[in-house]
């Protein structure tokens, strides 16, 4: 108990009493300028779509990592949590090389016109990898779990597969979904080492906002740096709170 | 007679299967979508990460990791932070998981909670909220400066920032198998005249150990892979506050490509190895609370 209040209470009181030890005027003044407008816009615009990526791709993997049969299921399953245990800044340094112009997927679609690195599309890319493995493992368990005899009844009922899909299977996947969504989201704004390899970090285009705090920082602009960081902390609490309220809304409004 | 019967049978036990079988076009083409989401996302970046590191031979690969002073000290230093901040949270996370396990008391909900926190904190927030309390114009800075001690920009630093990012990690492990085995056999251990340190060591850790060496192969990857805490604190001195996942960085801006993918291979392997213990890991504790279960549910049975 005294390890956590030290270690996660007391760093986070000291923060809101440093941003507060700000005039409002100064706290404006550091938070509301166009650079830090520019990186919560993009912050947040990476986040959500690399977490909507991640949900339908990893419904798709889930789904058929459950259901199917094919070669080497077993050793692709274990690879999902790869993202987990691989530390962010090699993620970065790998996708930063990978996406330019003579690297290996580079070589094929920077012909095409698909930037895949230094670009927005390169750090969404890099968060939905992140990503994925939330979405997967919140959706294996309910997907394991569901009864056959649901679908059973609705084939029964002259329901097409189509029909029972988005009728009978995927309200039950809503709430898993939702949470699926929130944790690969808390992730993606909150993400620092890949990010800052595959971004070029940009200002007023791809730098995300806990660059800006680590600018400010090495600036030994300690408090300009708090209010950012706790803007970002209020706002991700905020969609955090809710989410969860999505969640238990479906949750009732499904089961 | 008999034959209609079984045809009946065929059919009851046919017609089901079709209705949760998709057509083949639908299987095929999910299959191969997820699977090359898996190859491009996953499995190319791992196989980059070695092609890379060894482009230039073993030789060169050997010269970059030990030849290079400040890249064998990141090594050192990674080693010697991930076990100490690995350590204060098997600490932590026994006693914390221990505590809602067990007890219901009030603020039960928030301590869960709390432990959640470090999830939802952005690294370099966490990172920052260190350096505002132990800088050097921080709020116990001066009182640190005065009795020699330094926190930021040395190995304390790196360790505290480590084991706050890592912290959910044991205890979010042991909470549900703790709960799962129950306090049936520690109470009956304390009945036969233990005392709480024998039943500790005799009875609760071995039921644990298995969800415990999973907690603690989930925290030491991402301690020893922490990047954006461990940034802000750190003041990236080579040769003294930088940790692997720094120096990969370093490196990187540096040009140093093929040292940078050096380090990382490491990393990587390191991230491999942790996904075949945990695999293995699984298959035993899921084998374990299922036997708990067993061993917690027989009174149904048996009446």
């Amino acid at each position: 108990m005294l390890y956590l209040s030290f270690l996660a209470f007391i760093p986070l009181l000291a923060c809101f009493s440093k941003a507060f030890s700000l005039s409002p005027a100064q706290f404006w003044a550091a938070v509301w300028t166009p650079r830090t407008i520019a990186a919560y816009r993009f912050t947040f615009t990476v986040s959500i779509l690399s977490s909507l990526a991640s949900i339908v791709l990893g419904f798709m993997i889930a789904w058929v990592l459950v259901r199917y049969e094919f070669p080497l299921k077993r050793i692709f399953d274990a690879l999902i949590d790869l993202p987990f245990a691989l530390p962010t800044a090699v993620a970065g340094l790998v996708y930063s090389g990978l996406y330019v112009e003579n690297g290996w997927l580079g070589q094929f679609l920077v012909p095409l016109g698909i930037k895949g690195a230094y670009s927005m599309f390169a750090v969404v890319l890099v968060l939905t990898f992140l990503g994925i493995p939330f979405v997967v493992r919140t959706l294996q368990p309910v997907l394991e779990s569901m009864e056959d005899d649901k679908e059973e009844a609705a084939y029964l009922l002259g329901a097409s597969r189509g029909q029972t899909f988005w009728r009978v299977i995927f309200p039950t996947l809503v709430p898993a979904m939702i949470t699926g969504f929130a944790l690969s989201l808390a992730r993606g704004l909150g993400e620092y080492g890949s990010v800052v390899f595959v971004s070029g970090n940009m200002p007023f285009k791809t730098e995300i906002a806990p660059v800006l705090i680590v600018a400010r920082l090495e600036q030994f602009a300690y408090a300009e740096a708090t209010a950012i960081a706790v803007v970002l902390l209020v706002i991700s609490f905020a969609m955090l709170v809710v989410i969860n309220l999505l969640e238990r809304w479906s949750k009732r409004f499904y089961a | 007679m008999h034959k209609t019967l079984s045809a009946s049978v065929v059919q009851k036990y046919t017609a089901p299967r079709v209705a949760h079988r998709d057509p083949w076009m639908v299987q095929w083409g999910l299959t191969l979508v997820a699977v090359s989401t898996i190859v491009i996302l996953i499995v190319v970046p791992v196989v980059n990460v070695f092609y890379q590191a060894f482009a230039d031979g073993w030789g060169v690969y050997w010269k970059n990791l030990v030849g290079n002073k400040d890249t064998l000290h990141a090594i050192l230093l990674t080693l010697t932070v991930a076990p100490v901040a690995v350590a204060a949270n098997i600490v932590f996370g026994v006693a914390a998981a221990w505590t809602i396990a067990r007890f219901h008391f009030r603020g039960r909900s928030i301590l869960t909670a709390l432990i959640d926190l470090p999830f939802s904190v952005s690294p370099v927030v966490a990172g920052l909220m260190l350096v505002l309390l132990f800088g050097m114009q921080g709020y116990f800075g001066p009182w640190l400066r005065e009795h020699g001690i330094k926190i930021i920009f040395s190995t304390p630093g790196l360790i505290l920032a480590t084991s706050f990012v890592t912290l959910p990690f044991v205890a979010r492990e042991l909470i549900p198998v703790m709960e799962a085995i129950g306090s049936e056999e520690e109470v009956a251990a304390i009945s036969l005249g233990a005392n709480g340190w024998q039943m500790f060591w005799r009875v609760t850790v071995p039921n644990i150990k298995w969800g415990l060496l999973y907690g603690v192969i989930l925290c030491n990857a991402r301690a020893m892979g922490e990047f954006g805490a461990v940034y802000v604190v750190s003041g990236h001195i080579a040769g003294r506050t930088d940790t692997m996942p720094l120096r990969v960085e370093k490196l990187f801006q540096e040009y140093n490509n093929a040292g940078s993918f050096a380090v990382a291979s490491l990393l990587t392997l390191l991230a491999l190895v942790t996904l075949v213990v945990k695999v293995f890991l699984e298959r035993k504790t899921r084998l374990e609370m299922a036997e708990a279960a067993k061993l917690n549910a027989p009174s149904g049975e048996l009446s």
